[in-house]
């Protein structure tokens, strides 16, 4: 598994169980550059982070608008953590990494000041 | 203030009728048909209330179906909130003529990291409108957005986007917003909200609250431009609009009787011009709930419905003491003829009692309207709002054709003609109970003080509360002017018997005048009777005469010849 070197006061905190498989859910609408930049950078940071254990689901709400209400979507891009819970929203293109991650809870928020 | 549209003016802007009650008198039509409309105001002041009576009227009214968006409540909450008003919000979405979508937008739950859109928001929208083929939108706060969302760069710019896309959808929408410091609402969503702008206001004054609403701005139309006091009831919302009626009312030439005979002949032989208003203005006790009830007593009688607000007194209370003066008004209250509403003037504002009689007017369609007394709505709000409240209430009755009878107390030291309330220009008749004091005792006087587009009596009349009722005395007109009660009958008295002496007076010089004739008459008979004898005695006389004179003459004539013959017969002889 490659991983970025991880500092040791954060090793316990919110590493999700090897096992579990993460839903990952992309609201788009249309085949937008905004849309395919963030498939591009959620692609990439799964590919990273969650090699063999992540699911991404893309859905097009052009194509299927009823879907918007279900999972509260405003903006566009959206990614959807459905799995695993809680259920975690980020909006925009994913072009901050490392805000991604942090939204994801894939590596915690800066220490607050 | 409502200004008429000129003749020939251009073809005014399509408008979209809200429904709401009032609103949309004061915008001529409702707010701008396929446009954004803004309606801003405090917490608590309606905003929700009135977006969702667009949406639900217009899909129950207008058949046009809409999509009500919010941002702060949910659907279920919604229809609860509404169901209170009468709004069966779950059966037209069943129907499918309105959709309610709830937007949850948790700045917790979100994160954002590069750029987006809102994209996301039009494509609820759009899908929401094309479900329900909608033509009214609502969006219940927009103002979420800046609390959910940090990058308000992306919100402004796509708040545009987004009054464009409904213009461009032509749907009529309405946007509510939080009132902001120095501006209209908090995040300046005026600035992208260009056609309409409806302002709430709920200001608490001397411990009464009131509702109020503006219209900030409509452009290309005209508008009532005044604050317009609104009210939120178990029917929605209504607003009051004080002088949006005009003065274009009809007018009758129907005369109604005022109930007390005596007052009909003052008030030129007929009565109150039906939809007419009168005031009747005196101190305490001086008889005015009695007039009142005699009027509705008559109203009763014709056939017609009469609505009777008391202020003062409870309905049994009113019933009682006017069968002290032989009025039974039971009977009619039974027949559902009369009613009453009797309540404390005090209880609420100014705005809600014009409510609650607008709303008893429409559902018990009277033909006649008492108020007793209105002086105490003064109470329930300050001299000049009660006097702007009556204008609109008189306006109401006069377009509604309902003859309206108000009392109003005038405190001891007050000059009657000051009418408390300053709608003394308003009202058409006005008459004045007043108190005469004289020789120790209080008496009851009545005049009016004006009729209008009638010949009245200019007279001050006593008038008496007996067990049979309102009776007016006659006018006592003497030298020594109008006098009442005991004075009166004294002078009455005085009157008969210097009267009864007139007559015997009279009769007498009748009576030496026939005698003085039949005096005479004998006397001329005796004359006539002397005359007659002495005439015969003449005539008697005379023939006598003339029989003399005859022998004479013949005597002549034989002494003649015997002197010829003598002659003759000496020679002869």
């Amino acid at each position: 598994m490659k991983t970025k070197p991880r500092f040791e006061t954060q090793k316990f905190i919110d590493t999700p169980p090897r096992e579990e498989t993460w839903a990952l859910r992309l609201y788009i609408a249309g085949q937008t550059p905004k849309s395919i930049t963030a498939f591009a950078n959620l692609k990439k940071i799964c590919e990273t982070h969650l090699p063999g254990r992540y699911k991404i689901e893309v859905i097009d709400l052009l194509k299927q608008p009823q879907l918007a209400a279900g999972d509260q979507i405003v903006a566009l891009p959206t990614l959807v953590r459905k799995l695993p819970e809680p259920l975690r929203r980020i909006v925009g293109d994913l072009s901050n990494t490392e805000k991604t991650l942090v939204g994801l809870q894939l590596r915690p928020a800066k220490s607050e000041p | 203030m409502t200004r008429t549209p000129r003749d020939g003016a251009i073809k005014t802007l399509p408008k979209a009728p809200t429904g709401i009650q009032g609103l949309d008198e004061i915008t001529e039509g409702g707010i701008p048909r396929g446009r954004p409309t803004l309606v801003c105001g405090g917490a608590g002041c309606g905003k929700t209330l009135l977006a969702m009576e667009f949406i639900v009227r217009g899909a129950a009214a207008y058949n046009e179906p809409g999509v009500f968006m919010a941002f702060e409540e949910t659907a279920p909450e919604l229809a609860q909130n509404v169901r209170s008003l009468g709004f069966d919000l779950d059966k037209l979405i069943k129907q499918k003529k309105v959709a309610v979508d709830f937007v949850h937008i948790e700045r917790s739950e979100i994160d954002e990291t590069g750029d987006y859109d809102l994209e996301g928001l039009f494509v609820r929208l759009g899908h929401a409108i094309d479900t329900v083929g909608a033509k009214r939108v609502v969006l219940d706060t927009l103002e979420a957005l800046f609390s959910g969302l940090t990058n308000t760069t992306i919100l402004r710019a796509e708040l545009r986007r987004l009054f464009r896309w409904l213009k461009d959808k032509g749907v009529t929408a309405i946007i509510t917003g939080e009132r902001g410091e120095g501006q209209l609402t908090r995040h300046g969503l005026e600035e992208y909200v260009s056609d309409c702008v409806i302002l709430l206001d709920n200001r608490v004054y001397d411990q009464v609250a009131t509702r109020r609403l503006r219209i900030v701005k409509y452009r290309g139309t005209t508008h009532g431009t005044n604050e317009y006091p609104f009210l939120i009831d178990e029917t929605g919302i209504i607003v009051l609009p004080i002088t949006s009626l005009g003065l274009q009312h009809k007018v009758s030439n129907e005369r109604i009787s005022s109930g007390v005979s005596g007052l009909d002949e003052m008030l030129g032989g007929g009565g109150y011009f039906r939809g007419s208003s009168v005031m009747i203005t005196g101190t305490a006790g001086v008889g005015k709930t009695s007039i009142s009830a005699h009027f509705a007593k008559a109203a009763c009688e014709r056939g017609e419905k009469c609505l009777y607000f008391a202020f003062e007194e409870s309905p049994g209370q009113i019933v009682r003491n006017m069968r002290s003066i032989g009025l039974n008004l039971e009977p009619w209250v039974k027949k559902g003829k009369l009613r009453f509403h009797s309540i404390r003037a005090t209880l609420h504002g100014l705005e809600t009692h014009l409510t609650t009689f607008h709303k008893l007017v429409r559902e018990f369609q009277p033909d006649v309207v008492v108020f007793d007394p209105i002086d105490s709505l003064v109470q329930a709000g300050t001299r000049k709002d009660a006097t702007a409240m009556l204008t609109r209430l008189l306006d109401f009755m006069k377009v509604q054709h309902i003859t309206v009878l108000l009392t109003n107390l005038v405190h001891g030291g007050e000059t009657l003609e000051n009418s408390g309330v300053e709608i003394s220009s308003l009202v058409d008749t006005w008459i004045l109970l007043r108190d005469i004091e004289l020789n120790g005792e209080r008496n009851r006087g009545i005049y009016i003080l004006k009729s209008r587009g009638m010949a009245h009596s200019n007279q001050i009349r006593e008038f008496l509360l007996s067990d049979r009722g309102i009776h007016l005395q006659d006018v006592y007109l003497g030298p020594e002017g109008v006098l009442t009660g005991t004075a009166r009958r004294s002078l009455e008295a005085r009157e008969h018997s210097a009267a009864v002496l007139r007559q015997q007076e009279l009769e007498a010089q009748e009576r030496d005048r026939r005698r003085k004739r039949e005096a005479l008459e004998a006397r001329i008979l005796v004359m006539q009777k002397e005359f007659e004898s002495e005439e015969e005695e003449a005539l008697r006389r005379i023939s006598q005469g003339q029989a003399r004179e005859a022998t004479l003459q013949l005597d002549r004539d034989k002494m003649a010849y015997w002197r010829k013959a003598a002659k003759k017969q000496g020679g002869k002889k």
